[in-house]
């Protein structure tokens, strides 16, 4: 296994915001890495320093081991980079937009050709390819400045959080492209606030917060990380509520919560599916009705909120990057 | 292994241990053949081009700048004209034309800056900039491509003028001359404007730096004589740049200096002229290139 990406004491500072601070990590090839941290986290600076956009002040810095601060042009080569905002150009055609970018990656004419309407067909554009992007979708332009990074046939893909601001339909079409790039092998550092998204597509998770890593592993480790599983049970009428939660004290490894707001009864366990099994017994033998009961891992949400006290949709007041 | 974190000693370590044999380029054996990256020639004719289709297939850019230019046109011929005496031996409509043509080339450029701030804005130069070409070339594109847009510009106003009553006295080959040195202004000028666009932050922000054009534009020998101005205006007027290139073209096209009123030849206006576009293109072409290609 290789390192694609690695990360050493990397440091970058805009006046007063450090955006990177001390950031150490190793993105392994072959798979998606997804970096995951609420606005002003570091997360564009550092696609932007991946992609030889800003130098940083200190630190050491690899892309498929080239030292990309000596030698971004040498970088350059193997990245393909899409940014925020679909950066196609709304008076050319979608072909047109490929071909374009396929050209400056250094393919000919003919090359070029081939190359976007394979990338055309693999993103479902083939029957829009004609018309001009002005006349496409929000997603229908994010696929395609997915392509356009693409198109080169890039080693690694910088994707800065690609599905901002789509729909979501649209962010699941997305989301299915980029999942049969990766069968392809194509590395993948994609940037994301949204948690969801870094569980669906990454194999590794690293989540940065104020310019460094605080967490990384994969989904489920950094779940785990969050604290134990929970139970929680809906019961049918709020007056059992009481009921419940001195029934749950038997597994609960913490003490009980009961929110009387959404009639929910919540207690962490270290049993897993085995207490559950013991609390859907008892519910039995004292005739308490419920509506809903479940055994639900933390979400990477609750892992950001016990790592950082804050929540990751909340904006930072440095969001400088 | 299967975490890529960075907070064990030992990961760091392992990696750092195997990376640091390899110095940068002997690595880079894995890269395709073909991600050499386009040449100067094929990046700043591919980049001209989306900006020449950009203009071409958004009618509101190409409708707004010609409605604007034959507005202004139609206004000087006809509400100022009459009050404006050209000091010279040529009609207003002769005498104004040649100008407004040079300060279309200044009008047009105003829409440079903006479309250079959207680039630098929307993340298209971040693209391109990730791209393993020559950034230089991309400015030349934009370039070339803003001096196509200006010849256009020149062209429909060129017409408007003749069809108000315009008429030059000039041999052909004069008429040529002044044509191409109205292009190498449109050349130079275009620089200014991508340099505007590319500090300027927005487009807004670009389009408010570029109301400089205004002072250069009416502060001239473009619409009346610069002895009209008070004599405090007139240093300015008489020298700034833009009067010498109006000065350079009107001369061309109506037959000499004499005729239109100003002191020493036409050639000496038209080396003037060259050589304010040189130094032009050779301070602002290097502030682009420079800008563009530097890494934050």
């Amino acid at each position: 296994m290789s390192a694609i990406i690695e990360a050493y004491g990397l440091t970058k500072t805009f006046g007063e915001v450090r955006a990177l601070d001390n950031l150490e990590f190793v993105a392994q090839s072959g798979r998606v890495t997804a970096l995951l941290g609420p606005n002003g986290a570091g997360k564009t600076t550092f696609i932007n320093a991946v992609a030889t956009l800003l130098a940083p002040d200190s630190g050491e810095l690899r892309v498929a081991g080239i030292d990309a601060r000596t030698h971004p042009k040498q970088v350059r080569r193997i990245i393909g980079l899409a940014g925020q905002s679909a950066s196609v150009e709304p008076a050319m055609t979608g072909r047109e937009n490929l071909e374009l970018v396929a050209r400056l990656f250094g393919l000919d004419r003919r090359g070029a050709k081939l190359a976007a309407g394979d990338v055309l067909e693999r993103l479902g554009l083939t029957e829009a390819q004609d018309r001009l992007v002005r006349t496409y979708s929000g997603g229908m332009r994010r696929r395609l400045d997915l392509g356009a990074s693409l198109v080169g046939q890039p080693r690694l893909l910088l994707l800065d959080e690609p599905t901002t601001g789509l729909d979501p339909r649209s962010r699941m079409e997305l989301w299915e492209a980029i999942r049969s790039l990766v069968a392809d092998g194509t590395d993948v550092l994609l940037t994301t606030q949204y948690l969801e998204e870094a569980d669906q597509l990454a194999r590794d998770v690293v989540i940065i917060d104020h310019g460094h890593v605080i967490a990384a592993g994969t989904p489920d480790e950094l779940k785990g990380k969050a604290g134990r599983d929970v139970i929680e049970v809906r019961p049918r009428t709020r007056a059992e509520l009481p009921a419940i939660a001195e029934l749950l004290q038997v597994v609960a490894a913490e003490p009980t919560r009961t929110d009387t707001d959404t009639k929910r009864v919540s207690a962490p366990v270290d049993g897993g599916a085995a207490s559950l099994a013991i609390v859907v017994r008892m519910l039995d033998e004292r005739g308490i009705t419920v509506d809903d009961i479940g055994l639900r891992r933390p979400t990477l949400d609750e892992v950001f909120l016990t790592l950082t006290g804050q929540s990751i949709g909340s904006d930072s007041p440095a969001d400088a990057a | 292994m299967t975490t890529t974190t960075s907070t064990t000693t030992t990961t760091s370590a392992d990696t750092t241990g195997s990376a640091t044999h390899d110095d940068g380029p002997s690595v880079a054996h894995h890269t395709l053949d073909h991600s050499n990256g386009a040449s100067f020639l094929t990046t700043t004719i591919g980049t001209a081009r989306r900006t020449i289709l950009q203009f071409f297939r958004t009618p509101q850019l190409l409708v707004m700048g010609t409605v604007q230019g034959a507005l202004f046109l139609f206004m000087f011929r006809y509400v100022f004209g009459g009050a404006i005496s050209t000091g010279g031996a040529i009609s207003y409509v002769d005498f104004l034309v040649p100008g407004f043509l040079v300060t279309t080339v200044l009008w047009t450029g105003m829409s440079a800056a903006a479309g250079v701030a959207e680039d630098a804005t929307t993340g298209v130069y971040d693209r391109l900039r990730s791209l393993p070409i020559p950034r230089s070339a991309v400015m030349l594109g934009r370039a070339l491509a803003d001096t196509t847009l200006v010849s256009w510009g020149l062209l429909i106003t060129g017409a408007l003028g003749f069809a108000l009553g315009f008429r030059t006295h000039a041999s052909f080959g004069s008429i040529v001359m002044a044509i191409a040195l109205m292009i190498i202004c449109g050349f130079a000028c275009t620089w200014v404007f991508i340099f505007l666009g590319l500090v300027s932050g927005s487009a807004q922000a670009a389009q408010g730096m570029s109301m400089l054009v205004i002072p250069f534009s009416f502060v001239s020998s473009a619409n009346v004589p610069i002895q009209s101005m008070p004599g405090w205006m007139q240093p300015f007027a008489a020298n700034q740049p833009i009067t010498v290139m109006i000065n350079a073209t009107r001369s061309l096209m109506q037959g000499g200096t004499e005729a239109v009123g100003i002191d020493h030849s036409t050639g000496y206006w038209v080396a003037l002229s060259l050589i304010w576009c040189a130094g032009i293109v050779a301070v602002f072409g290097t502030l682009c290139v420079s800008r563009f290609s530097r890494t934050k």
